[in-house]
């Protein structure tokens, strides 16, 4: 058994810069109603050789992919000022540009960007920034300048730079490789943590995205794994009989959530991470799987089939009581709660076709987000403004994402091959 | 342990107890020494033909065995959402359960799920049908120390695409001989 985990370990490290076969592109299929205009002026490069990254275009893509902003085409640009001096608000205003986003990108390593944002119908600068990193992880740099904007445009934090772990299978491998993925929330620089013959499922983060987890077969049965990203050190938490799958950390980092079937059918048990011991929390002879935590750390969301169809149920962890949450239609499953603790995402099956739907835990009114068919794995974007998730495109597995209103939505289909179990990072470095 | 020696092997055994009642009976004179030593010989010549036909039959019976459990196969199709067992599955089992009960193969029982619904409640759906195989087999008398169920979920389809052509060949268990 050593010797797999060694040999695991070293394909796993052997792997950790490739890029083959794993990139996903984007596909904006429909922006919300009344997306504001904003002009992402290419950023002057003042350093010496070639540019380190299209800093302007990294934005540019981070903000049309909301949907809440239409970005002005560079061909319609009337200027290209990279200073304050250079601004002139009526070349903006001719072409309706609401905002204005201007920089400037220096230094080899660390690189850095400076920039600044001007509301073109007021007449003023609304921001100035800067934000700095290692030269290979420019990409990270600008994916933060986009959050500051977006914050500052919507209120709300961006989630751009985050990650955005997901599982590619390449048919042609003989229909049984497949590769769980790291890459930036654009899909870009994807990185193959781990490669397998056996199935792998359910890849989730920690809460402070140093760790990951999922389910592997590669033992023979399904098992759970915990991997520290900047290493790969990776650890089999698990190993009862049945199954051991559906891994989902804690609020607080501190223990795992699990279904384990050693009992004689699936439940919901936590793990305490420092000292492995486990306390059963669901025992019913019925199917409860696929556990998430209120954001409070208080109740457990999980999928039951108690009621003869799966519906999702709340264990609240301090009585101890289990309630049912979902009552429209016949088949609820897969929850995952925003971090307000007021929405939650769900696969919700109507007149058999699965869809991607939100109800609101509080009114508990149920909006279906998609016209996709065959919806699964959906994921909350950490400041809750878009939902990830993975579906059917002519035939081939693709990711999507569609804002929680409904209004945008973007797809990422992979460049071979097929992508699906999309798990969105939390928030990095905070 | 005697009832299950089949009836001929008990004849066997009742004649060779005969034989040697009759070769310990008493003060005969040569003669019947002869004939009841010539006796011996004959019914110990007809005991070993008796196991060869005994030997053949078995081979012949486990055969016929293997055939009928061959010609329903070794994969067990469900309803969607469903892991009860279908007349069709009952019947191919029925034929699996016999001959296991005349060989010491162990066995692996493989769930699988077709691609709708959610992954890890397919997940456990694939293992809940694989379970229902395995007990029905057990109360059949099998050991369930000869069985080993494991769950694909949706991940090993054998059609892919959407549709119920395809659903249909996904929902299943396999009977895989260790």
């Amino acid at each position: 058994m050593k010797r797999l985990h060694i040999f695991l370990f070293t394909v796993a490290l052997s792997l950790m810069a490739t890029t083959v076969r794993a990139e996903l592109t984007i596909e904006i299929t429909q922006g919300s109603d009344d997306p504001a205009s904003i002009a992402v002026v290419p950023f002057a490069w003042q350093g010496s050789g070639a540019p380190p990254a299209d800093v302007a275009e990294i934005v540019d893509g981070d903000l049309a992919r909301s949907g809440q902003f239409a970005p002005v085409a560079r061909v319609d640009m009337l200027g290209r000022p990279t200073a304050e001096a250079d601004v002139f608000y009526r070349d903006w205003r001719a072409i309706n540009a609401e905002y204005l986003l201007i920089g400037r990108v220096s230094g080899v390593n660390p690189v850095r960007v400076d920039y600044e944002l001007y509301d073109v119908l007021r007449q003023t600068r609304i921001l100035t920034g800067n934000q700095s990193g290692p030269a290979s992880e420019v990409r990270m740099v600008a994916h933060r300048v986009a959050d500051a904007v977006y914050e500052k445009l919507t209120g709300v934090p961006g989630a751009f730079a985050t990650k955005l772990l997901y599982i590619t299978v390449d048919r042609k491998d003989g229909g049984g490789l497949s590769r769980l993925t790291l890459s930036d929330s654009d899909g870009a620089s994807p990185v193959v943590l781990l490669k397998s013959g056996e199935p792998l499922l359910t890849p989730t983060w920690s809460p402070d995205a140093r760790h990951i987890a999922y389910v592997s077969s590669e033992s023979g049965r399904p098992a759970i794994y915990r991997q520290e990203l900047a290493t790969g050190k990776r650890q089999q938490l698990t190993n009862f009989k049945g199954l051991n799958s559906s891994p989902a950390w804690s609020p607080d980092g501190r223990s795992m959530a699990m279904v384990l079937s050693k009992g004689g059918n699936p439940d919901i048990y936590v793990m305490d991470l420092a000292s492995g011991q486990l306390k059963q929390l669901t025992r019913h002879y019925a199917i409860d799987t696929e556990p998430t935590w209120m954001p409070d750390g208080n109740a457990i969301l999980f999928t039951s089939d108690r009621g003869g169809k799966p519906q999702i149920y709340r264990y609240d962890l301090r009585s101890g009581a289990t309630d049912r949450v979902t009552f429209e239609g016949s088949y609820n499953a897969r929850p995952r709660i925003s971090q307000d603790g007021r929405s939650m995402v769900m696969v919700h099956r109507q007149e058999g076709r699965f869809h991607i739907a939100l109800q609101d835990l509080v009114t508990n009114r149920v909006q279906i987000l998609t016209q996709t068919d065959l919806d699964e794995s959906p994921s909350i974007a950490p400041n809750g403004s878009m939902v990830l998730y993975a579906t059917k495109q002519a035939g081939r597995g693709i990711l999507a994402a569609v804002a929680v209103d409904g209004a945008a939505k973007f797809s990422l289909p992979a460049r071979q091959g097929d992508v699906r179990e999309p798990a969105w990072s939390p928030y990095l470095n905070r | 342990m005697m009832k299950h020696l089949p009836t001929a092997s008990k004849t066997i055994a009742m004649l060779l107890c005969a034989t040697l009642l009759v070769a310990c009976s008493g003060n005969d004179t040569n003669d019947a020494e002869e004939e009841a030593r010539l006796k011996a010989e004959q019914e110990a010549a007809e005991a070993a033909r008796l196991q060869v036909e005994l030997e053949a039959a078995n081979a012949e019976e486990l055969a016929s065995l293997e055939e009928e459990a061959a010609s329903h196969g070794t994969i067990f199709y469900f309803e969607y959402d469903s892991a009860t067992l279908t007349p069709e599955a009952l019947d191919a089992l029925n034929a699996h359960i016999a001959l296991l009960h005349r060989n010491t193969a162990a066995v692996r029982l493989e769930g699988h799920t077709d691609e709708r619904g959610t992954r890890e409640y397919n997940l456990a759906l694939g293992e809940r049908r694989a379970n229902a195989v395995r007990d029905y087999v057990v109360a059949n008398g099998i050991s369930s120390l000869r069985i080993e169920t494991v769950s694909y979920g949706e991940e090993r389809p054998v059609a892919y695409g959407a549709g119920d052509s395809n659903w249909t060949q996904n929902r299943r268990v396999e009977l895989v001989k260790q």
